[in-house]
Parts: structure tokens; C-alpha cells; sequence
């Protein structure tokens, strides 16, 4: 399954999972923030998380790879 | 000994009083509420609300022509159009016009919630408002509070307050004005449209685009020069990428001590006698409906657009059109995610944000070329 990308510019704010957990459809992974306003980015389909790009706080653009999702 | 405390009864402020005061006195808390405990726009309400309370205590002569300390603030930084620029100064040197440089046709998003502006224009002329009032209270539907208060200040001196206070309310409460009209004129598969991805913008066109853009708006509309000028400026700052301690002090230290003169000296202008007239609460209902127009014209401006284009728009984002940066971008978001939680749509929403702001310049200075 694809990674998951950034969808829009911004920092992050949380990452809500960690190496190893089990993710599926629809579950809330990373939190970005931009323009002072949270944006929750959700999981494209199901897999285990293999490896996390980014840590909280960085700044990120768009199309960045947040999580690899295997 | 009674002399004595009768005397100094009589030169304190207290016997001077009036109920007048004391509503302003109410007005004012109200304000100071809103600013410390939600957080309406705390940086100017603050100061505004401070200023409406000042300029209600008797006999301090605050605003006092040629001694007031208040006055001078309001002379030098409003009467004389210095603060208003300076703030455009430091809001160009925040502002990304990229998300407009990659969809340039975003334009005509901001350009069509202007709309608002002139519907209101005519609406406060059959409420028996002058020209000049008229036009004052028409800004609001633009609500850039910058731009409102230097319109105003040049139109209707004596509506400043009333104005200025709308244009930020409405700001402040984009969440809950704007989603009600979104929701109202699209329809839940246009909410879920996708949008193509913006293509990216290279550095120099990011330099060129304050040049190019301020030349032509003076070209076409000189009296837009002031702010334009000004927004520019603070662009190229920020862009040229040579000058971060100028484009910072802009942003920063420029920008923060001229909002505290600005919000004191707004608030000022609201003594008793001339904030407390029914024409006020008009201003405050023209001005609502100015933004609710200018919401609904963004939006219906985008689903024209649709019909001629192949890449549809999404056309929440035609809302953002009002220059409420970046409140209606991330109103716009929050309400394309709730129809499809997958869409993205502030940076899309960003486009027509910034090109609102040079839209409702554009109005203000047609305004004032006609009516001032």
C-alpha cells in the first residue's frame, strides 16, 4: 500500500501511532497543523506502520512522506 | 471640611457622568469579555474595548482636539492614514500569494464576493444613510478591518467606531456567519469535490508578483496607493528573501505597536454621544448582511465558474473570497472536510483569501474615487 503523504503544507503536530501498530481504513494517524488550524490525516487502507519520516514539530510539504504503512 | 469634599466631588468625574456613559461602560466589558475569555480577536478587541472605556470617563479629556493624548494617537496614525498602511505593511510581509500565482482564476473568486460590498451600498442609501456613510458601511462586507477603518476614516469620520467594530466582529465570527450560507447555496457533491493539485510556484514569480501587481492596481486605480503600495512592499520583503529583518520588523514589531494605537484610538471614537444613535445598530445590521452577501456572491461566483471550466472548482472555496484571512480559508476547509474528510481545501482556499484582500482594496479605493 502507498505511503501516507502529506496532503497539505504545515507541521506536525501529532503523530498518533507508533512503529509496529496495526492501521486501518479511516483511522486518524498524523495531525498536521497549518494556518494556526489542526488537520487530521486519515489512513488510505489497512496495514502495520514500518516506519515513521517525521517526528512533532517539523515542517513538512506537500506530497512529504509522513508514514510508511506496509 | 464639607467644602473641602464637596469640592473635590464636583472636580471628579463622577457628578459628571451620564447614562450614556454608563451603557458605553456595558459595551465595553462586553468587548473585554469577548476579547480575554473567547478570544475574539483579542489583539484589537483588547485595546478597542480599553479605548471605549477611557474616552467614557468624564472630564480626562482623552480625546480632547490639540491636548487629548488619545487624540493625537487618532489624529497622527487614522486622520493622517499612517496606521492603516503600516498594518498592510506587515500583512504583505505574512501573506503567501502563491496558492493565487498557481490558480490565478482564484481572482475572479475574490473579485465576485466584492458584490456584497455594492448591493450594500445601495441598501444603506434606502435607510436613508448619505454617500459617504453608505460607502463607509458597504467596506464592512469586504471584512479586512484595515481597510475599513481607512475607507471609513476618509468617508464618515463619526461612523469609525461602529465600523471598525463590525468589520472585526464578523471577522471573528466567520465560523459561525459563513457555514450556514455555504451549506445553503452548494450541494453536498459539490462540497466533495476533489480539487487538482496546484502546481508549483517558482521563486520568481513569487518576487514578481507584488511588482507586477502593485504597478497595475496604481496604474488603473490610483487612490488604492496607500494600502496597495504598502502591501506590496511588505511582500517583496518577505519574497526577495534578502531582507528578513525588515520583512520580520514588519510582521513583528511594526505591526504589533501600531495595532495598540490603532485599537485605542478606534475604540476612542466612541464616546457616548456618538456611538449611541439607532443608526449604529443599522451599521451594525448592513454590515452583516454586507458579509453574508459578499459570501453568498463568492460562492455563486465559483459555480459560474464551473460551468466553463473542465477542472471543477470546489465552490466552497468562492467563500473565502471575503478577505478574512485566514478565517474564511479555514472556515472553507473545516466545511469541505465534514462533506469528505479526505479533501483538503485551505491551501486551495488561500487563493481566493489573499485575492479578497486586493479585491476589497480595489472596491474601497472605487469608493473613495467616486464618493470622497
Amino acid at each position: 500500500m502507498p505511503d501516507l503523504l502529506a496532503p497539505i503544507a504545515g507541521n506536525v503536530w501529532k503523530i498518533l501511532v507508533a512503529v509496529g501498530d496495526k492501521v486501518e481504513l479511516d483511522d486518524e494517524l498524523v495531525i498536521l497543523e497549518a494556518l494556526k488550524m489542526e488537520t487530521p490525516i486519515y489512513c488510505d487502507d489497512s496495514g502495520t506502520v514500518t516506519a515513521i519520516k517525521v517526528k512533532e514539530g517539523d515542517a513538512v510539504n506537500d506530497g512529504d512522506v509522513l508514514l510508511v504503512i506496509g | 471640611m464639607l467644602d473641602i469634599l464637596k469640592e473635590l466631588l464636583f472636580s471628579s468625574g463622577v457628578v459628571s457622568l451620564t447614562g450614556g456613559n454608563l451603557v458605553m461602560w456595558l459595551v465595553s466589558f462586553v468587548l473585554l469579555y469577548l476579547a480575554i475569555k473567547k478570544q475574539y480577536e483579542p489583539l484589537l478587541l483588547l485595546p478597542i474595548a480599553f479605548g471605549i472605556l477611557i474616552v467614557n470617563l468624564p472630564l480626562t479629556y482623552l480625546m480632547e482636539p490639540e491636548h487629548g493624548l488619545v487624540w493625537f494617537f487618532y489624529h497622527y496614525g487614522i486622520e493622517m492614514d499612517i496606521i492603516p498602511p503600516l498594518i498592510f505593511l506587515g500583512l504583505g510581509a505574512m501573506i503567501d500569494f502563491g496558492p493565487l500565482i498557481a490558480n490565478p482564476k482564484t481572482m475572479l473568486l475574490g473579485a465576485g464576493a466584492q458584490a456584497g460590498l455594492y448591493v450594500t451600498f445601495f441598501a444603506a442609501v434606502l435607510f436613508g444613510f448619505d454617500l459617504q456613510e453608505a460607502g463607509a458601511i458597504a467596506i464592512i462586507g469586504g471584512a479586512d478591518g484595515p481597510t475599513t477603518i481607512y475607507l471609513t476614516s476618509k468617508l464618515a469620520p463619526h461612523l469609525l467606531g461602529a465600523t471598525a467594530v463590525s468589520a472585526y466582529a464578523y471577522m471573528a465570527l466567520v465560523p459561525i456567519i459563513q457555514p450556514p450560507m455555504m451549506k445553503l447555496l452548494t450541494t453536498e457533491k459539490e462540497r466533495k469535490i476533489v480539487m487538482t493539485k496546484l502546481r508549483p510556484v517558482s521563486k520568481l514569480q513569487k518576487v514578481c508578483f507584488p511588482i507586477i501587481t502593485a504597478m497595475t492596481i496604481m496604474l488603473v486605480v490610483p487612490p488604492a496607493a496607500p494600502l496597495i503600495s504598502m502591501l506590496m512592499l511588505g511582500n517583496l520583503f518577505k519574497e526577495s528573501g534578502v531582507v528578513e529583518r525588515l520583512s520580520k520588523s514588519a510582521s513583528n514589531e511594526l505591526m504589533n505597536i501600531v495595532t495598540i494605537f490603532l485599537g485605542l484610538s478606534v475604540g476612542a471614537t466612541m464616546t457616548a454621544g456618538t456611538f449611541l444613535s439607532p443608526k449604529v445598530l443599522f451599521i451594525f445590521f448592513l454590515g452583516l448582511f454586507a458579509f453574508i452577501v459578499s459570501t453568498g456572491a463568492g460562492l455563486i461566483m465559483a459555480k459560474i465558474m464551473n460551468l466553463f471550466l473542465k477542472d471543477k472548482i470546489n465552490p466552497l472555496i468562492g467563500a473565502a473570497g471575503v478577505s478574512a484571512v485566514p478565517m474564511a480559508a479555514r472556515c472553507v476547509h473545516k466545511v469541505g472536510s465534514e462533506a469528505n474528510r479526505r479533501n483538503y481545501l485551505l491551501m486551495y482556499a488561500m487563493g481566493p483569501n489573499v485575492a479578497g484582500v486586493i479585491g476589497t482594496v480595489v472596491a474601497a479605493a472605487i469608493l473613495l474615487q467616486n464618493l470622497g
